[in-house]
């Protein structure tokens, strides 16, 4: 039978959990890197035995590690991220220019069929990319040089690219989200970069046409159909159906459009979910609910899904990287809260129960279907 | 010898127990920098890990100590305490009490 291994970085260390094909039990390893901040890991599409994981700390800045043995034994490779020449000024909050810094990584994406080669998304918000197994990291410098880069403001949470999707049907295509600064599109395997933020609408910029400065919180598309995105932004739930080019709202009746993770289902390219939160400064479930929405029409009409979570008394947030679904012939949903729950559903999201109830606080949960 | 004493997510990252021993063979006067070199070359996992690996400074949350004394805001390329470069007491790289 196959099964599942869930990632699930939290900020004081990394859990693997796994289980068999029915996900109703589980096996649970961790703390790895105890006491560390682990932001997010994930494995290789090409290798599932290859999983990467940024492990950093106030202290003693990042660490990139590296398993080849599906997350038994780890070794530190690489973690020297340069940005490339001279790395110029962003906007601080304030909005006066402020120096690029290196803080930490924010996301690792693999490639989709070399394990060798990685993807890190990094604040101070740039790209870079590893083709050696994590050794040497090289910034892909045309995202933050493409223009805009000096117009680029953090969000709360700093300056992250936190989000990285990569088009399995067109090589070289792929898609980035910053926090603040919008969605950014490159078909040449990230030589080159465009803003692809046409029909965000936020509060607090003044222009409707605005072509950066969007708190976008996470982009999901479905590999059978990457032109059609799907977007939580800080406040609205959006999509749009030419990669990009355009966006329209999709938050329909949800009971508040603000919240951090979305994902699509693994077989039906239409059905998407997304956690509503209460508000920008209220980072919880409405009415202490714990509910997960799913549209089964690509968007404007939801369900609450609320069997096996909490439904009196919550107040968890979910973040934007916590939150995946497996690819079982009866898709699996999963979710990470900064409570220390991690969710599986087995059936779409129909019903839930937790794998595990106290955990640190949860950053990201990624899921590897095994064979 | 000079005795360094690394903190405990730095241990656990170099996975070591109990203090290192490092040699700065060649040096007349062992230096912080040198400790520091000798530290990294000796185990790779802790660059940038206690000073920035573009900068070559001390990472804001990490101090030094030995002899009782901070020596975070001395020059990395002063000479060691003589207590110190001849094994009497051990080099302390802390993790300063900041956050939970």
């Amino acid at each position: 039978m196959t099964g599942v291994r869930v990632l699930a970085g939290t900020s004081k260390g990394a859990f693997v959990l796994t289980s068999d094909g029915r996900r109703q039990d589980w096996s649970i390893s961790g703390p790895h890197f105890g006491g560390w901040e682990i932001y997010h890991l994930k494995g290789s599409p090409a290798d599932p035995d290859r999983i990467y994981a940024s492990q950093s700390s106030g202290w003693s800045g990042q660490v990139i590690q590296r398993s080849d043995d599906g997350g038994q034994s780890w070794q530190a490779v690489g973690n020297k991220f340069a940005y490339d020449g001279t790395p110029g000024t962003h906007q601080w909050y304030d909005g006066t220019p402020h120096p690029w810094e290196f803080a930490r990584v924010w996301h690792l994406e693999p490639s989709l069929d070399d394990p060798e080669t990685v993807y890190a998304g990094v604040e101070d918000a740039a790209l870079f990319r590893s083709t050696d197994g994590g050794n040497e990291w090289h910034e892909l410098p045309g995202l933050r040089g493409h223009g805009s880069g000096p117009s680029w403001q953090p969000g709360a949470g700093g300056m992250c690219l936190h989000t990285l999707l990569l088009d399995p049907s067109r090589p070289g295509r792929m898609f980035a989200a910053i926090s603040a600064a919008g969605a950014f599109r490159s078909d040449d395997a990230g030589e080159t970069w465009l803003p692809v933020n046409r029909g965000l609408q936020s509060e607090g910029i003044p222009d409707p046409d605005a072509e950066v400065g969007h708190c976008v919180h996470r982009i999901a598309m479905h590999p059978s159909r990457p032109d059609v995105l799907f977007m939580q932004k800080h406040w609205d739930v959006m999509r749009s159906d030419d990669a990009g080019g355009s966006w329209h709202e999709i938050s329909g009746n949800l009971p508040t459009d603000f919240g951090f993770p979305i994902d699509v289902h693994a077989h039906e390219p239409d059905t998407i979910y997304v956690v509503p939160i209460t508000s920008d400064g209220e980072h919880y479930p409405p009415e202490g609910k714990l509910r997960v929405y799913r549209s089964r029409s690509g968007g404007d009409e939801w369900e609450p899904l609320t069997s096996g979570l909490p439904q009196r008394h919550c107040y968890v947030n979910v973040l934007r990287d916590a939150m995946a679904v497996d690819s079982l012939e009866e898709c699996g949903v999963y979710f990470g809260t900064t409570g220390g729950q991690v969710y599986v559903s087995a059936d779409s999201g129909d019903t839930w129960a937790p794998i595990v109830t106290d955990l640190p606080r949860v950053l990201s949960v990624e899921v590897q279907t095994l064979p | 010898m000079i005795r360094v004493v690394l903190p405990a997510h730095l241990r656990a990252l170099a996975k070591v127990d109990g203090e290192v021993r490092v040699s700065c063979a060649g040096a007349a006067q062992p230096t912080q920098r040198l400790v520091l070199d000798e530290i990294e070359a000796r185990y790779p996992v802790l660059r940038g890990t206690i000073r920035d690996q573009a900068t070559g400074k001390r990472r804001a949350f990490m101090r030094f100590f030995g002899c009782e004394q901070d020596l975070s805001h001395e020059s990395p390329d002063a000479p060691l305490p003589e207590a110190i470069a001849a094994g009497a007491e051990p080099y302390l790289v802390v993790a300063a009490m900041a956050g939970g």
